[in-house]
């Protein structure tokens, strides 16, 4: 190289960049280079026009500041000018600029845009060359707009040199993945696909990169390239190493095309062509084959790149899963590498052999290399590493060998590091779960992790425990001895506390024959870490005592002096208060009956997917895990016919929604992907969602909309582009409601379009008008819709907000259901009580009824276990003013409508669960349900005659806001229940008190609940 | 490829490419956590790491890091070699290259990476067509002005490679 070359002499550039260099502090820095701003703009501003010379010095003055990291606001004018220079350096410097500082500004983009034009349309390849660098560097939509019809003629035509041919592939990929919908696909695909065979190296290479991104998106139309991908390939690794001259790189041929055109393959299943996979076979096994050979060359370069192109073969033989040959001999080349000096080698040996324990093919072969894992485990010395040997671990684990793997797993995470401790709790916790045959063996793990790493075990991992040990009487007896055991430890993780305080509570009388854990031992232990804990684990020590209230009537007195110490009755906390106060009371007022029933044991949970696994899924992504899982059940099933008896307590597959705790009660209510399978008749019917066909809709958006049901203000909607918040009122059938949309960046959305979608049926039902809002939304600022809303008729759907706009390029699409929901229009109406019932019985036509019995499909909600907190709060003031009725009964009304389907069952839950109904006297048990459509009936057979009177009032009106033709004359039901609700009118206060109270769970932990489905009887 | 991150042993910022949209403040974000993470390892460490969801690959070459952010399917080691490939052109092109000739002709290694990555996916392997291209356009020039700056620094060089 010519050292004249380098000398593209711009010495007032040097110059200031040294002088940038000899800076002492950041003030001379920033003083400096305001003095370079502003002798740049007023050499800009001047009289005497610059000369291409000077101003290509001084915008690459500007953009060197600018990469020093201060802002740049002027300049792109003189950059935008350069490009139509005839010399190529300014224009480079041009193009330079105005790839680095794209600028929105619309007139400037069509100013680039020309200059990029003319610069295609010069046939000077070097131009073209830099006009193709500039679109691929900028890669923005309105490059596309401009662009991607113009790029793939450029690039498929015959005279097209070999370099511009290669920026235009990469070009267009750049451009595809930016903005595929502009993307045309055409006649050039075919002939794109040919370049794979082209002479020059370097075109094969770019087309290769573009063609895979393509393939992925559109397998059919590409499937040519497969046969093609082969041959070539083959011809590169059959190659000498002097065969590609400057195209191998440390003796390897070619070693980016060979990647390259090995990761095309694995977009796509084996080749059918018995010959095409027999040519890929030889390669593969060549490829392997060459891995055994000496090295050519000591230097790191070149065994980097033969690897680099090995561990891409080696993905693809997993990729293809179908020669068990081929990936047994992948396996022992990797066990290899896990003992190989260089530490870049064992990290990806580990790395891959984890894809590859999912294979049946190469499982064992994978587990051969249990010790070396290890001891990687144990002596590498780089984080990165020992985490990939735990995913190794994890991948690998399974009967046979889970309990080596967990005890290894147990001893490494004393000394491991806290970035990855929490990973490693989840891992050890699914695996002792999964592979447990011996229940003990679970418990003493999972209460080694809280002694072990405390404060990495979340809740998800100390309320699987409860639920195993719930759920499997065989191990109750043992988990209560030893949690009494390891209570004993001076200092115990609050997790500890709560396991154990759990478990005591359900299960302390297995051990209470022992006098060393007698009932006042256990209390007096448990207690003895009350003080140190928090508040959530103290309220769940309170539920332990009721507990043992019941089991142990010999330290009730105990119990209820510490309840009513001034520490309890008076406590700050307001939940601590109330279960002191509640649970005094129901220990002196119940009968042993009473409590025998409320307080007793809880049932098995509910088989569902682990939540723990949910959790991991959360916090890797769903490719890492569950792919895994999922292909070597699917695995197990497909080749031996039946599958492996999956343990009972981990039934992943069953469950499609993975419920986030305990009680299944953070269970996000599936997306609505169509109507709901099976469960057929009215209830599926009348709630099935009429799919909005735009977008679907934002996670989480669902519990939001839940939470708007008895509220008007919030905010709606929030990810990291946009905020939606919403202000709204109602009154009699009217409603207006205001709609912000903050742009939470500081880049301005365009082609901003929220658009009301009301679906069929409800259209009819609801009448939405808005105008249009500005189609440009500037960097943090807010924009307003008003939307004026009259409801003509009872509706059960929410109308959905679909809001499309462009940010930076890409386009988002959000969509949200908007909470205009049927309760908003209620309004109270004054009736008479002896009116109410009289409307109320008249209901009972026995033509209208149908009664068939079905199972609840769904577990509890969240919005449930609110529900039941404002119930309880409610009642608990002793005051049933109309304002609060309402509010619960609305609460209630947002649960039918909220829930997943069919919804009334878990509202009825609700109601069961409250009154803790045990008793007989089906007769007042029966509270109906008015649709649209037809009756509803609930009837629980063990309903409380004196409690269900509450219920029986309630829920006609319950059911009445939904009955009627009219939001209004719904409202006169409401109104009614309401007044005939007051206290004296058998409606037991202090029964419902104290049953509701009792049957409240912990907020965040496992509750005293029961968590049984109902039988649930409809009609029609 | 998203982007590829030149810096000193210092954290000061050589060169930066993106290959996908990002705002300022998001790229200075990434780069400062960056930066940190890489410059906090040991020597004897493996070059991948994973950050994000992404992976990081990076190497160290005298007093500059060159670290490159890929996807998950993406191959480590091809983009080990990619930084390798890229220093030795810096190198041919400049005559055993130093991190001032990358300070001082930074538009030069931004020109020399463009010839040679595009859009994030090798564009040409080939040394000597890579060098081709920057050279025929260093012929295109009107002002062969030498910088003297080079020799005048050359106490301070320490070679790259």
């Amino acid at each position: 190289m010519p050292a004249v070359s380098k000398g593209d002499g711009m010495r007032g550039l040097a110059v200031f960049i040294s002088d940038i260099r000899n800076c002492k502090s950041k003030e001379a820095e920033i003083k400096r280079i305001n003095k370079e701003l502003a002798n740049i703009r007023s050499k800009f501003k001047g009289d005497k026009a610059l000369d291409g010379y000077s101003k290509k010095k001084y915008v690459c003055k500007l953009l060197f500041i600018f990469l020093l990291g201060h802002d740049i606001d002027f300049g792109h004018m003189e950059a935008v000018n350069l490009l139509s220079s005839n010399r190529y350096t300014e224009k480079q410097i041009g193009y330079l600029f105005i790839s680095v500082l794209v600028n929105s500004n619309s007139e400037l983009i069509r100013l680039i845009n020309n200059a990029i034009k003319n610069d295609l349309a010069s046939r000077n390849p070097t131009f073209m060359g830099l006009a193709l660098h500039c679109i691929a560097n900028v890669g923005s939509r309105e490059m596309a707009e401009a662009f991607a019809g113009e790029i793939p003629k450029i690039l498929v035509a015959g005279d097209t040199m070999d370099s511009v041919k290669q920026s235009a592939a990469l070009c267009l990929l750049r451009l595809y993945r930016a903005s595929p919908d502009l993307v045309p696909m055409g006649d050039w695909t075919s002939r794109v696909v040919h370049l794979l065979n082209d002479q020059h190296l370097g075109v094969v290479t770019a087309a290769t990169s573009l063609i895979t991104t393509l393939a992925q998106k559109n397998p059919e139309e590409f499937k040519t390239s497969v046969s093609l991908a082969v041959s070539r390939l083959s011809r590169i690794v059959t190659s000498a190493s002097t065969d590609l001259q400057d195209y191998t790189y440390y003796f390897v041929p070619a070693p980016w095309l060979s990647v390259k055109l090995l990761r095309l393959l694995q977009c796509y299943p084996p080749p059918e062509d018995p010959a095409v996979r027999g040519r890929l076979t030889e390669c593969l096994e060549t490829i392997l084959n060459k891995a055994q050979e000496p090295p050519k060359s000591k230097k790191v370069q070149h065994s980097n790149a033969k690897n680099a192109v090995l561990f891409e073969a080696i993905s693809l033989i997993i990729h293809h899963d179908s020669e068990p040959n081929l990936l047994v001999r992948a396996c022992n080349q990797l066990g290899q590498f896990l003992q190989h000096r260089e530490t870049n080698l064992r990290y990806l040996a580990l790395e891959s052999m984890c894809t590859l324990a999912s294979s049946e093919f190469s499982h064992e072969a994978v587990k051969t290399h249990i010790d070396t894992v290890i001891n990687a485990l144990k002596t590498e010395r780089d984080v990165s590493v020992r985490q990939r040997a735990v995913d190794l671990l994890y991948a690998m684990c399974d009967r046979s060998n889970a309990q080596q793997i967990v005890a290894e797993m147990l001893s490494y995470l004393e000394t491991a590091d806290y970035s990855i401790r929490e990973e490693i709790v989840l891992k050890v916790a699914i695996l002792a779960e999964k592979y447990a045959v011996d229940y003990t063996w679970y418990v003493d793990t999972i209460l080694n992790l809280i002694r072990i790493a405390g404060d990495y075990v979340s809740e998800e991992v100390w309320y699987r425990v409860i639920q195993i040990v719930i759920n499997r009487d065989d191990v109750q007896g043992y988990a209560a001895k030893t949690v009494f055991e390891a209570l004993q430890a001076p200092a115990c993780h609050e997790n500890l506390v709560k396991v154990g305080g759990y478990i005591l509570g359900e299960f302390g009388n297995l051990i209470a024959g022992d006098p060393r854990s007698s009932p006042l031992i256990q209390f007096d232990l448990l207690h003895s870490k009350f003080h140190l804990c928090s508040v959530p684990t103290r309220a769940l020590l309170l539920s332990t005592y009721i507990k043992f209230v019941n089991l142990f009537p010999e330290v009730k007195t105990t119990i209820q002096d510490v309840l009513r110490s001034d520490s309890q009755l008076k406590n700050a906390d307001v939940e601590l208060q109330q279960r002191a106060v509640e649970y005094l009371r129901l220990s002196s007022v119940a009968s042993t009956d009473i409590l025998a029933t409320v307080l007793e044991e809880m049932p098995p949970f509910p088989e569902r997917e682990s939540s723990i696994l949910a959790k991991l899924k959360k916090k890797k992504g769903p490719s890492t895990v569950t792919d895994l899982e999922e292909a070597k059940r699917e695995r197990s099933v497909d080749v031996n016919g039946a599958p492996e008896p999956a343990p009972a307590s981990a039934s992943a597959a069953s469950t499609p929604s993975p419920s986030a705790d305990l009680l299944g009660l953070g269970a996000a209510p599936p997306a609505p992907t169509g109507p709901p399978p099976s469960a057929g008749g009215l209830l599926v019917d009348v709630f099935s969602d009429s799919a909005s066909a735009v977008a679907p809709l934002a996670p989480g958006s669902e519990d939001n909309f839940a939470r708007f049901v008895c509220k008007n203000n919030g905010v709606l909607f929030e990810n990291q582009l946009l905020q939606i918040g919403l202000k709204s009122e109602f009154r009699q059938n009217l409603g207006r409601m205001f709609i912000f949309y903050g742009n939470k960046t500081s880049t301005q959305f365009l082609n901003f379009t929220p658009t009301l979608i009301c679906a069929d049926d409800l259209q009819a039902n609801l009448n939405l008008q808005t105008k249009p809002v500005d189609p440009t939304v500037d960097g943090g600022a807010q924009v307003q819709q008003v939307v004026n809303i009259e409801c003509v008729s009872d509706f059960t759907e929410a109308p959905v907000l679909n809001i499309q706009f462009r940010y930076g390029g890409t386009f988002q699409n959000v969509s949200v259901k908007l909470p205009i929901t049927l309760n908003k229009f209620f309004q109270p109406t004054e009736m008479a009580s002896q009116d109410f019932f009289q409307r109320w019985k008249q209901l009972s036509n026995p033509q209208q009824e149908v009664q068939s019995i079905f199972k609840a499909k769904h577990p509890m909600d969240t919005e449930i276990t609110k529900a039941k907190l404002l119930l309880g709060r409610s009642s608990d003031l002793g005051q049933h003013s109309l304002k609060k009725l309402i509010l619960t009964l609305q609460t209630l009304w947002a649960l039918a409508s909220s829930t997943p389907k069919p919804p009334r069952l878990d509202a009825c839950c609700v109601w069961s669960r409250i009154c803790k109904l045990r008793c007989t006297g089906s007769r007042c048990a029966q509270a109906r349900t008015l649709f649209p459509r037809g009756y509803v009936t609930y009837c629980r057979s063990s309903f409380n005659p004196m409690q269900a009177v509450g219920l029986c009032v309630l829920f006609p009106c319950v059911s009445a806001t939904l009955g009627d033709h009219t939001a209004h004359s719904t409202m006169e039901h409401l109104s009614t229940c309401t007044s005939s609700l007051g206290p004296g009118r058998g409606w037991d206060t202090k029964g419902l008190l104290t049953g509701t109270t009792a049957g409240l769970p912990v907020q965040g932990g496992p509750g005293s609940m029961k968590s049984r489905q109902p039988v649930v009887q409809s009609t029609n | 490829m998203q982007f590829m991150l030149l810096f000193s042993r210092q954290g000061k910022l050589r060169l930066q490419k993106w290959y996908v949209p990002l705002s300022d403040k998001e790229k200075k974000k990434i780069t400062r956590e960056l930066v940190q993470t890489v410059l906090a390892r040991k020597p004897k460490m493996c070059s991948f790491l994973e950050w994000r969801d992404l992976k990081i690959v990076y190497k160290r070459y005298a007093s500059l890091y060159f670290c490159c952010a890929i996807e998950d399917q993406d191959n480590e080691l091809i983009t080990l070699e990619i930084i390798h490939r890229y220093v030795e052109l810096l190198d041919k092109y400049f005559g055993s290259v130093c991190e001032l000739d990358i300070i001082f002709n930074f538009e030069k290694a931004y020109f020399i990476l463009d010839e040679f990555l595009l859009g994030g996916e090798v564009q040409e392997t080939s040394k000597k067509n890579v060098l081709k291209a920057i050279e025929q356009a260093d012929l295109l020039q009107e002002n062969r002005i030498r910088i003297t700056a080079r020799v005048s620094m050359g106490g301070l060089r320490k070679n790259l490679y």
